[in-house]
């Protein structure tokens, strides 16, 4: 492959690969994702290249591994192209008849399309799928089209062309008035204006300056990231060239962490398809620009997601961060002005220039613009990735795309912003999705994870459980975060253990303030929001665990017993086979018991229990 | 020059100038523990923070590492700061009650209670010693390892470095172990039992043995005091005997 010159050159190229496959012919799209890769995804995309070739259709019909579709609960997920038929929870078992189907005059395959629980019908096409339909997908529009391996692929659905708009019509002042005129903030948590960020860096007068894009993603259960960089990473590289640009930096950084390894695959794949082509190096496009991108993997620190962390740790220095002012945009990587963003808010940027800034500025609410990205997880019907309008409420996300909660149960909190957010209360569900209001009720939005919380959750185990991982993943430097985290994590660890006392509740509040007041940087700062959050909101739980050394929840183990209702007990047995405390007694026939000492609460009797006798007091 | 206020008072200092050096030159006192003025500030102990800008958009920064701007707002005893530093010191204490120094921290700004647990802990991992020996003894032979609650200060490995020429300068340094409490009691964390010495200043001795201002002794039964302790017999020296001689960083671990 020869290096695209000029942007000319790029144009041809585009021309002369045609309209993607999906708009022409018959195109199967099957999600290898890191989760439906898990699912099996690798055996579908064998089992159908194998039924392909077996009815000789190999050279007519395309087959295609992408990126994440975002309905992760459904899969292994596979699309039909040109129709967008959509197939959910789909077997190598399948494959003959999805192949089948295709040759034999396109009749999809009905035991695999998506039913709707609400209305009990079956949906063909993605688009009407109630989980897609209320979503606005920009920056995961091309995950279902293209294979994130091929470069030829991302120009036929019109990659690089912000590059070539900018590089040829467009100055670097005018790039960064258009990013700030978009309203666009960083996706990584803080939302800052990232036109304002830009605009800094622009101005710095300084022969180098770098770019870096946070790919760290440390929030548990949040993956929106991953899949970005999985399914489309050459849009997260066209938005770091169009940044090198507007800012005058000739190298780049990408941060991942080491722990999403298709990830790192990818982004390899990509920057090399992407030097191949002349879009990194030396004169770009033959248009003057000097940009190259170097990888970066992380190890296995949650605090290298904090800038000047990551910085440190690219330095090669120890991950700990340092106190801003001075901030990075001014004094960062070896000292230089430097414009870190998170990944999402790279791949927003192609979106902005080929879209244009004043459609981006319509979608959203007054400060917040564009959509954004979450990972919804946790009790809800509909786990996956999910991109919707900023301003969205949350009710409309856990009903009208999530699905409700599972087994009809009724929802009690919603985690926003990681182990940075904190918990909004069921009473709160209209609250539009936006950066202010987040925060005023005393959460955020962070990176994008949302984890829903139904009434078997017990709000003082999931403060706990935040407290627990921020003091394993605190960098120990300053003493707020390193010892306030510790005592906070063991009064409130005591307090699910019964060991509560009444002074501990404002102890919690006053540390908890101290620990925000004056910690070094942010993950001191947010660390103490999931308690000070619950406390705000949950105190009746935290009192009930203190007063009363009962966890409503009936989750910490400490505070609840087993028991077997001997009326409903009908001596099967089931549960003495599953139970690896051999803590149940009981003969045959007879009623059984839990011996109390023994049991550790582990749940498994509960699960086998088909009269239902096993009781959580 | 940039001009800053602090305070209230406005005042022009050389660029590259911190607010704590700052606040310094105007006279106002702000506690520290990590901070030297032979060694580079590292902004750990959290002590000297300030209150910069105005609220309700201010924020609370160390002062050994914020770098004086042109225009910037500090407040160094707002209410909010003091709330903090009290809470901090509870901390401190919490954490290593048998520190004179951090008992005496605590006794000037007033806290009279602590609520958490004593842990007894030798290290606030102030990061002195560190810096003493990389940065004036030139030696380099300990650092900072681990992460969160694992972090200490370690030789390389956990094995005795042979830069280290036993200089003693960390433990000299040493905030928390060097002028350790004799009369501790651990199971109380403001442990009084400087009510049972005699102060050590020039009151009762020939030479002056405290350099700190008020010393709790003094406060509670020295000449500050309203009714102070009448002593019948001067009292005996500590016995040093038991006290841990080779205290600092963990050597040899």
């Amino acid at each position: 492959m020869t290096k695209l010159r000029s942007i000319q050159e790029l144009e041809a190229l585009r021309a002369a690969l045609g309209a993607d496959r999906g708009s022409a012919g018959s195109c199967l799209s099957v999600c290898c994702g890191s989760g439906c890769k898990a699912s099996g995804a690798d055996d579908v995309m064998k089992a159908c290249r194998e039924a392909l070739e077996r009815r000789g259709l190999a050279g007519k019909i395309d087959l295609k591994g992408t990126g994440c579709h975002g309905f992760c609960e459904k899969g292994p997920v596979m699309l039909v192209w040109p129709e967008g038929v959509f197939y959910n929870h789909v077997t190598a078992h399948d494959a003959a008849d999805i192949v089948a189907s295709l040759a034999d005059g396109h009749h999809p395959v009905e035991r695999l399309l998506y039913r709707d629980p609400a209305t009990g019908e079956r949906v063909l096409r993605e688009e009407d799928v109630p989980f897609y339909a209320r979503q606005h997908r920009v920056l995961f529009a091309q995950n279902g089209k293209i294979d994130p391996t091929s470069i030829a692929d991302y120009f036929q659905v019109g990659g690089y062309a912000a590059v070539a708009r900018v590089l040829s019509a467009t100055s670097p002042a005018e790039v960064v008035e258009s990013v700030k005129r978009s309203g666009l903030r960083g996706r990584g948590g803080a939302g800052f204006f990232t036109g304002r960020k830009w605009e800094v860096v622009q101005r710095q007068a300084a022969e180098t300056k770098y770019i870096i894009c946070n790919a760290d993603e440390g929030d548990p259960g949040a993956f929106m990231d991953r899949s970005l960089l999985e399914g489309n990473p050459h849009s997260v590289l066209e938005g770091m060239i169009i940044g090198a640009y507007a800012m005058g930096a000739s190298e780049g950084f990408i941060y991942v962490r080491a722990e999403y390894p298709l990830a790192v695959e990818r982004l390899r794949v990509a920057i090399a398809q992407a030097e191949e082509h002349g879009l990194l190096g030396d004169e770009i496009l033959g248009a003057g620009l000097n940009f190259s991108i170097r990888l970066v993997e992380g190890a296995g620190a949650f605090v290298c997601g904090e800038e000047t962390a990551l910085i440190a740790s690219i330095e090669g220095r120890v991950g700990e961060p340092r106190q801003r002012p001075p901030f990075p945009a001014e004094g960062g990587l070896w000292g230089k002005p430097t414009c870190i963003n998170n990944v999402k808010t790279w791949a927003s940027i192609p979106v902005i220039i080929n879209r244009g800034a004043d459609w981006y500025a319509s979608i959203g609410t007054e400060r917040s613009k564009g959509t954004m990205v979450f990972a919804l997880v946790g009790k809800i019907n509909n786990t996956g990735l999910v991109e919707v309008p900023m301003g969205i409420t949350l009710r409309e996300m856990i009903y009208g795309i999530g699905g409700g909660i599972p087994e009809g149960k009724q929802l009690k909190a919603v985690q926003i912003g990681g182990p940075s957010g904190g918990c909004i209360p069921a009473s709160l569900l209209d609250l539009p999705i936006d950066y202010e209001a987040l925060t005023e009720a005393g959460s955020m939005m962070g990176s994008g994870g949302m984890v829903v919380m139904d009434e078997d959750s017990c709000m003082v185990d999931v403060a706990r459980y935040f407290m627990e991982f921020l003091e394993e993943e605190s960098c120990g430097k300053c003493f707020s975060c390193r010892e306030g985290l510790r005592r906070l994590h063991e009064i409130v660890k005591r307090i699910t253990e019964g060991e509560g006392r009444e002074e501990d509740l404002d102890l919690l509040q006053e540390l908890g303030w101290m620990v925000r007041e004056t910690s070094l940087c942010g993950l001191g700062q947010t660390a103490p929001n999931p308690l000070l959050s619950t406390l705000r909101y949950f105190r009746d739980e935290y009192e009930a665990h203190v007063r009363e050394k009962r966890c409503p929840a009936k989750v910490c183990r400490k505070l609840i017993t087993y028991r077997i209702d001997p009326v409903l007990c009908n001596g099967c047995g089931a549960c003495v086979r599953v139970c690896s405390s051999t803590a149940i007694l009981g003969e045959k026939k007879e009623a059984h018991t839990i011996d109390d000492a023994r049991c550790t609460k582990c749940g498994s009797c509960l699960e086998v229990c088909q009269p239902k006798a096993v009781l959580v007091e | 020059m940039p001009k800053l206020t602090i305070n209230g008072i406005r005042t022009d200092v050389e660029r590259g100038t911190t607010v704590l050096e700052a606040a310094k030159f105007l006279g106002i006192p702000i506690p520290t523990l990590c901070h030297d003025d032979g060694l580079k500030p590292y902004g750990a102990c959290r002590l000297c923070v300030v209150e910069v800008g105005t609220p309700p958009k201010s924020k609370l920064l160390s002062a050994c590492t914020l770098l004086a701007e042109e225009g910037m707002v500090v407040q160094t005893h707002s209410k909010r700061v003091e709330r903090a530093r009290q809470l901090l010191l509870e901390l401190y204490v919490a954490t290593c009650p048998q520190s004179k120094t951090i008992q005496d921290l605590a006794s000037s700004h007033g806290l009279r209670r602590v609520r958490l647990e004593p842990k007894n802990e030798d290290c606030i991992q102030c990061g002195k010693c560190v810096r003493m020996c990389a940065e004036q003894m030139m030696a380099g032979a300990i650092g900072f390892a681990y992460r969160g609650a694992n972090r200490e200060v370690i030789f390389p490995f956990h094995r005795r470095s042979d830069v280290c020429r036993q200089c003693g300068a960390c433990m000299y340094v040493c905030p928390v172990c060097e002028l350790r409490c004799q009369g501790a009691q651990a199971e109380t964390t403001l442990c009084s039992g400087c009510i049972n010495f005699s102060p050590a200043c020039l009151n009762y001795h020939d030479h002056a043995m405290c350099f700190l201002d008020p010393c709790v002794a003094c406060e509670l039964a020295g000449p500050l005091h309203p009714a102070p302790v009448k002593r019948t017999e001067k009292p005996k020296p500590p016995d040093l005997s038991a006290a841990r001689l080779d205290a600092g960083p963990h050597v040899g671990k």
